[in-house]
């Protein structure tokens, strides 16, 4: 694992604050002291390495939304709260997958987390939808679009990249595709 | 106004890339058009959209390098709870030990049948009560029926259901027999050496001990005459030469042996076990000693063991005379005399043979 001499177990501050300065050193530390924790707990109960992986990073992505979007408060120790993230989506997959036996080996204290998870799920359904749209959409329109709205370049580059003899004839060509996204991405249910 | 240049003038606004001129004319706009004030929110909600689904999957990609870290094979291996052996083996194996186990319970019980294991137990002891054949009573009954004018009084030819022995006891008329032999009997008749059959009842018996105590209540008896054995109190030892006489079938037949055990059939102290040949009609006969002394009385055999019968111990046959009632006991006074002692077998016999008969019983 890491090698480098602070890497152990980020104070719950520190893990915040780097969340909020999108620290790249902290979120690894944070990544690497709770992994093993949740591994445990999946793989004994019925999962697998790679079902450990998913929920654990999907319970990271649920502390990074809750922290960047202001409003985490820690009410436990941030070990706790990982933890009982976790667990709670780990009970809802295996009950998806039918393998729910009605009893859950613990590793460590909980709390319940419900809400939580629940607005994490509407905000991946939300996701998967833009994703899909945007892959329907084709080329050039995604990478128009990835370009001009994630990666945050203007539209003097982008006219130069794909060639474009002149940035009105991009930008119309960026509408165009941003109303196709659109029409796409709300034609999905 | 176009579509575009609408949606151009709206990512223009949001971003704060209009002069102060152009801003206030399209916040009028706003405010007025009810339709581009949606649009304004839905685009900037959209737009937003898309920037979080960037960071989202700028993030998993952040993830996803520092999973790649991790040494996930040899945590894993170090977390995992290993249940114990034998746990981990029934996980593993469980179908084919399930499998394994009923092939190993069918083949005990298919050797357990076919060797005769699983026939009851009790099968093996076997009460020596002749019981005569169901084809043999219907002929019988045809010749009883052609035969019915000869019968003279006091002699019966009708076949019996069930057959034993039974000896004298006393001089006036007392018989004694196994319990089992007379058991459910509507009548029961004695039948002597010499052919001639008496009406008897059942006056005492002790089902415990299987010994039965009949009385000779036929007008044309008389008396025995003096009996020439005696009845031992005390056990007799193992080893000791025996014999008795019975009727297996219709003649009277010797059976010598030895006495084996001092217990019976699964340890019964109630009677001995005696190595002799005994058939079915041999119950209740008299067991008795090389002296003459009745020891005991046969009632049972082991069915898979070759001559290995059994007999109550005459100590239990004091005992049962002793239990009878005044009222029914009457003139019954048990022999002391022995005058067989110093007599050959032959001479024995030919001396006993009279006091020993065949029961007949009949329960129609």
């Amino acid at each position: 694992m890491s090698k480098e001499l602070n890497s152990g177990i980020p104070t719950d501050n520190e893990v915040i604050l780097g969340i909020l300065n999108n620290s790249d050193s902290v979120l690894k530390r944070l990544y690497i002291a709770y992994f093993p924790m949740v591994l445990q707990l999946i793989i004994n109960n019925n999962g697998s390495a790679d079902d450990a992986k998913d929920i654990y990073q999907e319970a990271i992505i649920v502390l990074y939304n809750k922290v960047k979007t202001g409003d985490f408060e820690l009410s436990s120790k941030l070990k706790t709260y990982i933890y009982s993230v976790c667990r709670r989506l780990w009970l809802k997959r295996l009950a998806q997958m039918n393998r729910y036996g009605g009893d859950i080996k613990d590793f460590q204290e909980y709390l319940s987390v419900d809400d939580e998870t629940e607005k994490n799920n509407e905000r991946d359904i939300q996701f998967n939808k833009m994703g899909s749209a945007l892959q329907l959409l084709g080329e050039p329109c995604k990478t128009i679009i990835e370009d001009f709205y994630i990666n945050n370049r203007s539209m003097q580059q982008i006219c130069e990249d794909f060639g474009y003899t002149n940035a009105d004839n991009a930008k119309t060509q960026k509408y165009k595709c941003l109303q196709r996204l659109k029409k796409l991405f709300f034609q999905q249910n | 106004m176009s579509d575009n240049q609408l949606l151009e003038q709206i990512e223009r606004y949001l971003n704060g890339e209009m002069s102060n001129d152009e801003r206030a004319r399209f916040e009028v706009l706003r405010s007025e058009n009810a339709d581009v004030n949606k649009k304004v929110a839905e685009h900037k909600h959209f737009v937003n959209l898309i920037k979080q689904y960037g960071e989202r999957l700028e993030l998993e990609k952040r993830l996803n390098a520092l999973h790649s870290e991790i040494d996930v094979h040899s945590l894993e291996e170090e977390l995992m709870i290993h249940p114990s052996w034998i746990v981990s083996i029934w996980r593993n194996h469980h179908s084919k030990i399930s499998v394994a186990a009923s092939i190993a319970i069918f083949a005990v019980l298919c050797t357990l049948f076919f060797t005769g294991y699983l026939n009851n137990h009790e099968m093996n002891y076997v009460k020596l009560k002749g019981e005569v054949e169901q084809i043999k009573l219907t002929t019988s009954k045809l010749n009883s029926q052609v035969n019915g004018l000869k019968r003279s009084p006091g002699r019966n030819s009708n076949p019996a259901n069930f057959r034993g022995t039974g000896f004298a006891i006393s001089s006036n008329g007392y018989i004694v027999t196994d319990y089992h032999v007379i058991k459910d009997a509507d009548s029961v008749y004695i039948q002597g050496v010499d052919g001639k059959s008496y009406r008897t009842k059942v006056i005492y018996s002790e089902p415990g001990a299987d010994i039965a105590v009949l009385q000779i209540i036929d007008p044309s008896f008389k008396s025995f005459g003096p009996i020439p054995y005696a009845f031992k109190k005390a056990d007799t030892d193992i080893g000791e030469n025996v014999f008795t006489i019975g009727y297996p079938r219709d003649a009277m037949v010797l059976g010598p042996g030895f006495l084996t055990a001092s217990t019976g059939f699964r340890g019964d102290t109630t009677q001995y076990q005696v190595s002799t040949p005994v058939d079915f009609g041999n119950s209740g006969g008299p067991l008795l000693d090389s002296k003459g002394n009745v020891i005991g009385i046969i009632n049972a055999k082991e069915t898979h063991v070759e001559g290995a019968a059994f007999a109550v111990k005459s100590s239990y046959l004091l005992k049962t005379i002793q239990d009878i009632p005044d009222s029914l006991k009457g003139s019954l006074n048990l022999n002391s005399k022995n005058v067989l002692a110093n007599l050959s077998r032959v001479q024995q016999i030919k001396k006993m043979q009279n006091y020993v008969f065949m029961v007949k019983v009949y329960n129609q």
